[in-house]
This record gives C-alpha cells, structure tokens and sequence, in this order.
C-alpha cells in the first residue's frame, strides 16, 4: 500500500515538473494520470496493491472536493449581487451539456450484445 | 470566559478541530445519501459543503483558519486524480472502439456548456468580469481559473462557479439522465465528467467503474479542448 502511494505521488509529481517545464496547459496531475496510464499500458496489467490503493481513494473522492467547496462562503458578495442570472445560467447550461453529451455518445456508441439501449 | 469557552476557542483555531469536523460531516452525509436512496438532494459533497459552510458563518470562523485543517483532506485530490488511471486502464478497449462517439459527445457537451453560460448571462446583463469567469466553469478548477484570468475574469470567482456547477452536476444530473433515458454506462459517465469534472466523476464512480473512468476522460478531455477554444473567444467577450 505505501508502495502504491509512493507511485501515485511521483506520478504527480512527474506530472507536475513536465507541465511546468514544457508550460502545458493542463494540470499536473492530469498529466500524471497520462503518465500512470501509459505505464499500466507497457506493463499490462495492474499491480494488485495499486488497485486496491486506488480504489480506497476514489471511494471518497467526493470527500476530497468537500474542503474547497466551502471556499464557496469567500465569494458570496460577488454571488449575491447577481444571483438570477448565475442560477439561471449554472442550472441551464449544466443540464444542456449533460443532455447533449450523453444523447449523442448513447446514439452514436457500439451497443454491446445482449445489452438494452 | 468560562473554561469551556476557553477550550472552545484553543480548539477552534486548531487543524485537528476542522479536520475531523470534515470527515464526520461527510460521513454523516453519506449516510443520510444512503439512507435516502441516493436521492439528488441528498448528494453527500451538496450537503456537506452546505452543512460546513452554515458553521463557519454562524461561528463566524475565516475560510483560511479552517483550511489549515482541511487541507490534508485537499491535498488528496492529487494523487486521487492519479489514481483515476487504473479505471480508466480498464475501460481502454470500449474506449478505442468508440473514440467517435466521445469525440462528437465531448465537443457538443463542451460548445453548449460554454455558449449557453454565456449567452444567458448576457441576457441577464452580467458585465464582462462575470462572463469571462463563468465561461469555462464546466472545466476543472486549474485550468478553470487560468483560462478566467486569460479571458480578464477573477479566479476565485471562477474557481466557486466550477464547484458550484460540479455540486450542480453530480446532484442532478443522474436524476436528468435518467429522465432522458440514457441508461449507457458510458454515456452517463462521459456526460457527467464533460459537463460537473471531478465532482460528476466523484458521483459517476459510485455507480459503476465504467461510469467514472468515462466521467475522468470527459473531464481530462474538456479541460484540453476547453483551453484549445476559449482564448480564442478573448476578443469577442472584450469587444
């Protein structure tokens, strides 16, 4: 377990000094993810205690967004001045990109057999 | 002061003290989650955000004393992102045989997310500062907030509409999912990660590995092709 952590974090950390360095535009450890990917996809399989260690984490990744959603209570001044208009648009715009994208992938994808639509 | 007041206010201003606070809510609200059969209004992130935040106002604690505890809960979200490999390694297959579908959904998904905000906010007469915050609100919060200040927006506030939007997301979107009947997995899965990033792939997670390692591909392909496009759109929401 302390091993597959180990793992997890020098990915991160792989990841974060290569999108410094080469100044991409996307997270460190989204990149560290590519990097972790890429290294079960040469090797062929998961090692049994990443599994497990990965799977314990992602139980709770729900939990892990917990300590900056609250940072929600900085910015209630801004929020408050134009509350109709961010309602309207969150709620509108977030239901449109879930619609559209799981209509299109569902009409578009391979069924598998036996599966329903 | 009486001395319970005294431990009171010793203990506040400790990490230890918004640490455990944090856990025990969250798992008090999973347990109403589950208790409720996982209904959108019972989302465990949604109701413990809110349930935190009505105790630091009330207790009128500052945002900073209480992230010097939570933050060793935040640091995690690191390596769990990392961690997000192993599922979708799994999922590398159905992934291949439908890069099609994906592409199509993702960058239908992305356009209406980022048009509809800001069309809507136009017509509710939100000046530039808002738009150019909230437009890239569907992405996850690093990238969210570089490509708000890129456009001339404020950070903060982008980074509060991008979680605001995955609570959005990963409550409701299940329930709008399944008015729609899109009961695929995979659809679910991409839909949420697009539209709510790492709070939808958090929700996508609890209903099958397939569906959260399609929500973490969504997500990571959102945030690339958000930051292709939008600072393209810099001069149209300047002008």
């Amino acid at each position: 377990m302390l091993a597959a952590l180990t793992g997890l974090f020098a990915c991160q950390l792989a990841g974060e000094f290569l999108v410094r360095a080469l100044g991409l535009p996307l997270p460190g450890p989204v990149l560290g993810l590519l990097l972790l990917l890429l290294f079960l996809v040469l090797r062929g399989s998961v090692p049994k205690s990443l599994e497990v260690t990965a799977n314990g984490l992602l139980r709770h990744l729900g939990l892990l967004f917990v300590p900056a959603g609250v940072g929600v209570i900085t910015q209630l001044e801004p929020i408050a001045g134009a509350w109709p208009g961010l309602l309207v648009a969150l709620v509108v715009s977030t239901g449109l990109a879930l619609a559209g994208t799981g209509w299109l992938y569902a009409r578009m994808a391979h069924r598998p057999k036996g599966r329903k639509a | 002061m009486t001395p319970l007041q005294e431990i009171w206010v010793y203990l506040a201003e400790r990490p230890l003290f918004a640490l455990t606070l944090t856990l025990a809510t969250w798992l008090g609200a999973q347990w109403i989650f589950e208790r409720s059969g996982g209904r959108a209004w019972a989302n465990p992130v949604l109701l413990s955000v809110l349930a935190l935040s009505v105790f630091l106002l009330a207790s009128r604690t500052e945002y900073a004393t209480y992230f010097e505890g939570a933050q060793f809960i935040h640091f995690l979200l690191g390596p769990a992102t990392v961690a997000l490999a192993i599922p979708l390694y799994h999922q590398l297959g159905r992934i291949r045989r439908n890069a099609p579908a994906i592409a199509a959904g993702l960058a239908t998904g992305s356009l209406l997310a980022v048009a509809s905000t800001l069309i809507l906010l136009a017509l509710f007469g939100a000046g530039p500062l808002l738009l150019a915050s909230l437009a890239p609100k569907s992405v996850t919060s690093p990238v969210a907030m570089a490509l708000a200040e890129q456009l001339g927006g404020s950070p903060p506030l982008a980074a509060v509409h991008v979680i605001l939007t995955g609570i959005l997301g990963a409550s409701f979107g299940p329930w709008l999912l399944d008015r729609l009947r899109i009961a695929d997995e995979a659809a679910r899965g991409l839909a949420l990660g697009v539209a709510a990033h790492g709070i939808g792939t958090a929700r996508a997670l609890r209903e099958s590995g397939r569906c959260g390692a399609f929500a973490g591909l969504g997500m990571g392909l959102n945030a690339l092709l958000t930051a292709a496009y939008l600072p393209l759109l810099g001069g149209l929401l300047s002008g």
